[in-house]
């Protein structure tokens, strides 16, 4: 006996939502018993990792901090998901992005530049991240080589040159040889959106390409170029899209929104380069658009629940010395549910006995 | 994690010398005490024997101090994990990794009530102390005994990154080994991560194929060593006594010991004594212990016996001068018959003998 998947020919929008309402309640429900496994209270561990920091205004501005790089990243790449292109290099386009944004904080350290360089980063930004991503989707292009393996080999080219730039030419003369650049003037510093607080103004940044996003995918030619692309390439190519042009699109979308996110990152959060500029966003943030279904706004929930989890994990090792590997474990859990809930919302499953056959 | 004490005037706002001390402090009771690991607690190195001096608080102070830590901190996202330990109650908080230095800083101006040390940076504040540890004592030892025990006459070194703090573990390494055997060459591999087993493991198998019989490490996992035993060769354990791992190869161990300098600062917080400092300490205040020399000859074993009890009465320097560079010029001595402590702490060139360079 064997499972066998059929595709559903509708699935209801009201099937999708539970379905999602569902996965996050067998997630809670799985993670709660393996916390009552560890001898543990799952409802001190729910209140911690998940009714603390959503009734406290300095974790909700936390929860703000951490999801903008992944919101950003991951609203990227549901431009090359949806076109079912796979970008698995964002952290390198991130890397790229800081770099040459940071570049150029660099060069106007100590010079009273003004205004007109944190603007200029940001663009800097976006062009180095949109440069890097369309490496692979010019080679896939050109030569029809994988973007899977290209865009994740880049990943480690771009931590690299990072490492090599704050090493060497780029490294503080009054550092004492630590590996990191000086601290950028304030005229480079992307400012928090409230005074002394910590929310900058890359949260904004996510939040309109959320709101273009939507726009571009649900009401746009283009939009539907990706989706026919993704679901149907034989029938985007006969009616007259061109598969290299969207390639080399979305690769330059998902790479410029990384690079927008690590400039936003550097300039708004460490104030300066040093070898390690990211807890792994870029590789999150696939996580969190599969977890958004790739839809703009899911997106949006997403890398909010994702940034929870992370902010109530840290909650959980302080007041219940609950270890970290609950929280990666939980982590996986969660993208699990709803995987598998969209399947079943997807697919019908039957149960198909051992016939004759092949 | 890299160490980096600096003393004196420094470059950047934030220095300010330990006679700032804070507002006048009130001896407690009862204190909560935290600390940020850039690894998890389980990498037996680095992490793990702040770790061990975490529970030895605990120990030391039963009921009136309680303790808590977060492991596997990205130093890129440090602060808020740092700020929750601060509004969290905590009395005391320790950063113990180089790249938490500027988000330590930043939330110790926000709450200036509470007391922050930060190990291995160099900014400091009325409430936010450094300390590190003179590790490359300790690796002037092993080098003595490598540079006595080789039979291929051609000694290993696995690094993490070619920054200050391992540039002067090798060179004092290699100094000790040159003082017993000039003709000793030495081969180094960096292996670009702190922690890694697999990576580590790589860079060791790498150098014993290329000949080295006698392996030391400055990463954090025992891979390295447990690859030299695998192969009959010798290594030194790092950060921890790694003899479990290896009880054949390792010849003796360079033991973080921060157990006596944590149980310090929190008693110093308990009766309201703590002031801002910069400690730099060695084999001499016990934050560096060799563990039990083993597996080696007996000569082996004194020299390297008299050797630490020199070092621990400050008869000997591992940076006396004079030190040849690269080149065979020597490098200007700035202390006082050996190099200075900025001098060691910025440490970016090798010594003479040396036939590698320093990846730039």
């Amino acid at each position: 006996m064997r499972f066998e998947l059929t595709p559903r020919t509708n699935s209801p929008t009201v099937m999708r939502v539970f379905a999602s309402v569902a996965a996050f309640l067998t997630a809670f429900l799985i993670a709660g018993f393996v916390i009552w496994l560890m001898g543990r209270s799952p409802i001190a561990a729910f209140d911690v990792y998940v009714l603390q920091p959503l009734s406290d205004p300095w974790s909700l501005q936390e929860l703000l901090v951490k999801a903008t790089p992944m919101a950003l990243i991951a609203i990227g790449l549901s431009y090359c998901f949806r076109a079912n292109l796979w970008n698995i290099g964002a952290e390198g386009q991130y890397v790229v992005g800081a770099v040459l944004g940071g570049w150029l904080a660099l060069r106007t350290h100590g010079t009273d530049a003004g205004l007109w360089v944190l603007p200029l980063m940001l663009l800097l930004g976006i062009i180095g991240g949109a440069l890097w991503g369309m490496i692979p989707a010019f080679l896939k292009t050109r030569f029809g080589v994988n973007e899977i393996l290209t865009s994740l080999m880049l990943v480690y080219v771009a931590q690299l040159i990072l490492d090599y730039l704050v090493r060497g030419p780029w490294r503080d003369p009054k550092g004492f040889n630590f590996p990191q650049s000086v601290t950028f003037d304030p005229s480079a510093t992307l400012h928090p959106i409230l005074e002394g607080g910590r929310v900058h103004y890359g949260a904004v940044f996510a939040a309109i390409a959320v709101l273009v996003t939507a726009i571009v995918l649900g009401r746009t030619l283009f939009g539907y170029r990706l989706k026919l692309t993704g679901d149907a390439p034989r029938a985007a190519r006969f009616a007259g899209f061109s598969s290299k042009a969207t390639t080399l699109a979305v690769f330059a979308i998902s790479g410029g929104l990384a690079g927008l996110a690590g400039i936003s990152e550097v300039s708004g959060q460490i104030g300066q380069l040093q070898p390690s500029i990211s807890p792994g966003y870029g590789f999150t943030a696939i996580t969190v658009a599969f977890l958004g279904r790739l839809n703009p706004i899911g997106i949006l929930v997403a890398s909010l629940v994702v940034a929870l989890t992370f902010i109530g994990g840290e909650s959980a090792q302080i007041m219940l010395k609950l270890p970290l590997d609950l929280t990666q474990a939980f982590q996986g859990i969660l993208l699990l549910c709803v995987l598998a809930a969209d399947a079943m919302v997807s697919y019908r499953i039957r149960f198909v006995t051992r016939g004759g056959g092949k | 994690m890299f160490s980096g004490k600096v003393f004196g005037a420094l470059a950047g706002a934030a220095v300010l010398a330990l006679s700032a001390g804070s507002a006048v402090a009130q001896p407690k009771d009862k204190i909560k005490v935290g600390f940020i690991y850039v690894g998890p607690v389980g990498d037996h190195g680095w992490s793990y024997q702040h770790d061990v001096g975490r529970q030895a608080i605990e120990k030391a102070f039963p009921g009136k101090v309680t303790t808590t830590f977060v492991e596997s901190v990205p130093e890129a996202d440090s602060e808020r994990a740092i700020e929750q330990l601060a509004r969290t109650g905590h009395d005391l908080i320790f950063t113990t990794s180089f790249g938490f230095m500027e988000p330590t800083l930043k939330v110790a101006k926000k709450y200036p009530n509470i007391k922050f040390e930060h190990a291995t940076g160099f900014k400091r504040n009325p409430n936010l102390s450094t300390y590190a540890a003179k590790f490359h004592e300790g690796r002037y030892i092993i080098g003595q005994i490598a540079g006595k025990m080789t039979k291929s006459n051609t000694i290993g070194y696995v690094g993490a990154f070619p920054i200050p703090e391992v540039i002067a573990g090798i060179n004092a390494f290699y100094l000790g080994a040159q003082s017993v055997n000039p003709s000793v060459k030495i081969k180094i591999v960096f292996a670009n991560t702190w922690y890694d087993p697999a990576k580590e493991g790589d860079a060791a198998k790498a150098l014993l194929d290329q000949g080295v019989d006698m392996l030391a490490q400055h990463t954090d996992s025992p891979a390295p060593i447990q690859a030299a035993e695998a192969r009959g060769k010798f290594g030194f354990g790092q950060a921890s006594d790694m003899e479990r791992f290896a009880p054949k190869a390792q010849l003796t161990a360079i033991v973080d010991n921060w157990s006596d300098y944590y149980v310090a600062r929190a008693k110093a917080i308990l009766d309201g004594t703590w002031k801002s400092e910069d400690v730099w300490g060695g084999l001499a205040s016990n934050m560096v212990v060799m563990s039990p020399y083993k597996n080696m000859p007996d000569d082996v074993k004194k020299l390297a016996q008299e050797t630490e009890a020199a070092i621990r009465s400050g008869q000997l320097n591992p940076f006396k001068c004079p030190i040849m560079g690269q080149d065979g010029k020597e490098i200007e001595c700035k202390g006082q018959g050996a190099l200075s402590d900025e001098q060691v702490l910025g440490m970016n060139f090798y010594v003479k003998g040396i036939e590698d360079k320093i990846p730039q």
